[in-house]
């Protein structure tokens, strides 16, 4: 039955698709992030302008006031196309959900010091609001972005953002013995809980910005780069002497995410300000209204949480780090701070 | 006159216990084999349950599971964690 | 294990997911979702969704790393194996070249159109079920990029989808279909692409044709296309469920809602008439003739949920009788078109065998021998003495559907069916009612077409002959166009057979 392939001229005709040897220069084996991520997009000849926005082709490069000769200069260090970033979020997953298996199966919970598990909860399940609307401002991102290079890290993003909203959720439900009333309460902090409203507010302004590029900005940077480090180091950090280590085993999922997710921003904030002085100083501009609403919305959560533990005074210092930590990443990334 | 809901699997290993509990809990459902898929029709209503499976396969079964061997379907859904059900009202 | 009980299902859904949205204030609700009411769709509660797949992240994530970790196993061992070998025929794969060039591209669109969605609804429910779509479209267009990238090495008239995509005539056809969807409001893409496409239409694309593509060894298009189908089940729930949600949340929206399905089923079923020519014509051993599909897919299944729909006020969509009687004629039709300007396509087309005829003759017994078959064997005549035929006259195309003329009338299955509407001083041109209707309800939109043949006159094609034009399509020609018979891909694949046979023999 079996044949001998050898007696056969099987040779390839060409190695890869033409648009990805005319990109690279040569017809050379592709890798599977790059056939499925460059050139995807429709660019020429659309048919009908969309009725709800007729100044506007159905893909348009005229969404954002960042201009670029190209782009697909947006590589994903992360090389994530659907399927190895699905498996790469299954695996940190599979790890959160041994994690929560042993918090709950040991009873680790009460270890941590009452008046820290009562704090964390009041500022980690309002959380979940924000990354809600990380999730709707990426997906701004993915629907207007140009190039399937934005657009796919964009919806992975995205989807990160509703995944981690999700996680925030859990946590509630096991600080709530699985009854809810920890997400109604956040829920009511969120809407209306005074330390919340800043954030709230600036999250809301964000869904109205019209230039996805600043969306970008605004949220993955400015945003991210303030709140992330805050909550998710600074805070933490502040629970450690109250025992609140079983706490970090849960919220671990969002420290890597920060640090695998910082890359790809990093890479397309990089690109976009070295394309030229005018984008430099469009996304630098973007930068500064947005780096400083974020240190803004971030101080009176930090008072509010340090102040809970008798840290109060830490406040100040500690949005001060983080703000010089996003500061300096955003010189290395070529920006006017 | 009451219309057929559908069901189509593929036909692997993942997918023979679910058409085997289909079938024994549907004994009006009919099944056609075509190249490497199964359509099940079943007059009205169809259910897949979720312990019927787990018997079969000796582990507990979730039934989101069934989404990795499912093809399509016709009629209305409802699923939970006991069952999967297709019906036309 | 000792555990606790697990909370529900609905309620963990509930909880993590429907929850997370608040009513803004800072910025009005209309700001943040300006596109959900300008159609005229009026929803009074957007928390009366019932979301019918509670997939939390977490959930989606593993389950959809488990099915990739297959299907990628599969691409993996086809490539190695040289697993092209194990297919029917290479004329096989021209039903895969017109795939990737004509339906994976509308993959992709359809991951950005449900991120607008997944952005712009204002209900979570239904926000988070187009998200979760856009994330499989975007998986749907990769896996076959991925898949068929093992074909393209091998074999012609895969190299350039996506540029022919953006420009051969005929590719406009599914192109002009999908932006047209994507040019509508939200509701209206829903009920275009969930409803009409995805619930009522999709079976007839995916489940014969990748039914067909196991029967013809093509163990890669088959195992991406129902590793597809599996996310397609919650695609086509969301369809379902958004055309109830209209329709129970206000009574105005009915009509609205009644005449997206008559456009959309109609604009679906022109589309699909390449479909039928791919399963009559294409796939060297059949798995069911088109006719024998609608009737499964569309008068059984898609009678059954009209029937269910009528309580609503909801009619089987208009010309579906059309659609019925032309079940026996439009895969031959279509096949006819190909036929004569294969030397203008990114694919092959042939002289059918007397195999096939016999075939086709029994699935059609009142069209084929009568009005298809002469034609078949005049044309076989011809290459036989050495004189394909080439139609070398540009087509007419339909402004709407964009198929060039080659539908019959109604009732009359000799006669091309002709029709004409004038608007803004000039006369545009239809291959149906269904599509003229179309066009008579937005003609401001429909002159936008992009209409391949007339762009070629106008001069925005690369030039004025025909050679020009394909080589502004990127197609290789002599290789990629023109009949299978005497085609490098036929010598080339007689080739490998002859080289397998001698040895399989042994």
């Amino acid at each position: 039955m079996s044949f001998q392939i050898k007696t056969l001229d099987i040779e390839p005709r060409r190695q890869t698709f033409a648009y990805i040897a005319r990109r690279f220069g040569a017809d050379r084996p592709a890798s599977r992030y790059e056939e499925a991520t460059y050139d995807v997009q429709a660019r020429t000849n659309f048919h009908y302008r969309p009725i709800w926005a007729p100044e506007y082709e159905i893909h348009d490069e005229n969404r954002t006031a960042v201009v670029m000769a190209d782009w697909y200069v947006f590589k994903d260090p992360r090389q994530f196309y659907y399927a190895t970033y699905n498996q790469s979020r299954a695996a940190m997953n599979q790890v959160l959900d041994g994690n929560f298996d042993t918090v709950e199966e040991r009873g680790m919970l009460a270890r941590v010091a009452p008046e820290w598990l009562a704090t964390a909860k009041a500022y980690l399940v309002p959380l979940r609001h924000y990354e809600w609307g990380a999730n709707m401002n990426n997906f701004t991102i993915a629907d207007y972005g140009y190039g399937t290079q934005i657009t796919s890290a964009a919806a992975f993003h995205a989807a990160d953002r509703l995944g981690m909203a999700q996680v925030l959720g859990r946590i509630g439900l096991l600080l709530d013995d699985q009854t809810g009333a920890s997400l109604d309460e956040g829920h009511a902090a969120w809407t209306d809980g005074a330390e919340w409203q800043d954030l709230r507010r600036a999250v809301e302004d964000m869904f109205v910005v019209e230039d996805w590029f600043e969306v970008f900005v605004a949220q993955n940077l400015a945003m991210d780069g303030i709140l992330h480090p805050l909550v998710f180091d600074h805070f933490d950090a502040a629970g450690q002497a109250h025992n609140g280590a079983p706490l970090s085993m849960l919220t671990g999922f969002m420290v890597d995410w920060f640090k695998d997710s910082s890359r790809w921003v990093d890479a397309v904030i990089k690109a976009a300000a070295q394309e030229s002085d005018a984008n430099r100083a469009l996304l630098s501009g973007w930068y500064a209204t947005w780096s400083a609403r974020a240190v803004q919305v971030a101080r009176p959560l930090a008072d509010r949480v340090l102040g809970d533990v008798g840290m109060g005074e830490g406040a100040e210092a500690a949005v001060a780090t983080v703000a010089e930590q996003l500061n300096a990443r955003a010189r290395k990334l070529g920006l006017d701070v | 006159m009451t219309r057929n809901v559908s069901i189509t699997l593929q036909n692997t290993a993942d997918a023979r216990p679910i058409i085997e509990a289909i079938t024994e809990d549907n004994p009006e459902a009919t099944v056609a084999d075509f190249p490497s898929m199964v359509k099940i029709d079943c007059p009205g209503r169809l259910v897949v349950k979720q312990d019927s499976v787990s018997e079969r396969i000796g582990r507990e079964w979730d039934v989101q599971e069934l989404h990795l061997s499912l093809i399509t379907l016709s009629g209305n859904i409802d699923e939970d964690d006991d069952q999967f059900v297709l019906a036309w009202t | 294990m000792a555990k606790k009980k697990k909370m529900g299902l609905k309620q963990k859904y509930a909880l993590l997911t429907r929850g997370l949205d608040w009513e803004t204030t800072y910025q009005p609700m209309d700001k943040v979702f300006p596109y959900d009411k300008f159609e005229g769709i009026k929803i009074k509660d957007w928390d009366a969704w019932e979301d019918p797949f509670r997939l939390t992240m977490d959930a989606y994530w593993k389950f959809q790393a488990e099915k990739e970790r297959k299907l990628y196993a599969v691409i993996d061992s086809f490539s190695q194996n040289n697993g092209h070998l194990g297919l029917t025929d290479a004329r096989y794969l021209s039903a895969v070249k017109l795939f990737l060039t004509g339906v994976s591209p509308l993959e992709y669109m359809a991951h950005r159109q449900f991120a607008h969605l997944g952005r712009h609804l204002r209900g979570a429910g239904p926000r988070v079920a187009a998200q979760m779509q856009s994330l499989d479209e975007l998986r749907h267009a990769q896996t076959q990029i991925h898949t068929i990238s093992h074909y393209n090495r091998y074999f012609d008239g895969f190299h350039d989808w996506q540029h022919m995509h953006d420009r051969v005539w005929y590719l406009s056809v599914p192109k002009s279909f999908f932006d047209d969807a994507a040019s509508a409001g939200p509701f209206e893409f829903l009920t275009s692409i969930s409803f009409s496409f995805e619930y009522v239409l999709t079976n007839l694309l995916f489940v014969p044709f990748m039914s067909g593509a196991a029967y013809n060894g093509d163990l890669a298009t088959v195992t991406f296309g129902f590793s597809a189908q599996s996310d397609e089940s919650r695609h086509m729930t969301l369809g379902l469920e958004v055309i109830k949600f209209m329709l129970e949340q206000d009574e105005g929206n009915v009509p609205i809602v009644q005449r997206w399905i008559d456009k959309w089923f109609w604009r679906g079923y022109r589309l699909l008439s390449l479909v039928g020519m791919m399963m009559d014509y294409m796939l060297p051993k059949k798995i069911m003739s088109w006719q024998e599909a609608w009737e499964m897919y569309f008068e059984e299944q898609g009678g059954a949920l009209f029937e269910d729909l009528a309580r609503y006020g909801i009619r089987p969509p208009k010309y579906h009788d059309v659609a019925s009687k032309e079940k026996d004629r439009i895969s031959h039709e279509v096949w006819a078109i190909f036929y004569q300007y294969t030397h203008a396509a990114g694919f092959h087309t042939w002289d059918v065998d007397e195999a096939h005829k016999a075939w086709l003759s029994e699935k059609y017994p009142n069209t084929f021998d009568k009005l298809y078959r002469p034609r078949l064997e005049m044309w076989k005549g011809m290459a036989d003495a050495g004189n394909r035929f080439y139609n070398n006259a540009l087509p007419q195309l339909c402004t709407t559907c964009q198929i060039p003329m080659g539908f019959t009338e109604p009732d009359d299955p000799s006669t091309i069916c002709f029709r004409s509407s004038e608007y803004g001083g000039d006369t545009y041109h239809f291959c149906s009612d269904g599509c003229k209707d179309i066009f008579d309800h937005e003609p401001e939109k429909y002159v936008q077409s992009w209409l391949p043949v007339h762009q070629i006159y106008q001069g925005n094609c690369g030039g004025a002959s025909v050679e020009d034009v394909l080589k502004w399509y990127h197609l290789n020609l002599g290789t990629d166009n023109m009949a299978y018979e005497g085609s490098p891909e036929q010598k080339l694949w007689s080739q490998w057979m002859a080289g397998r046979h001698p040895v399989a023999a042994e």
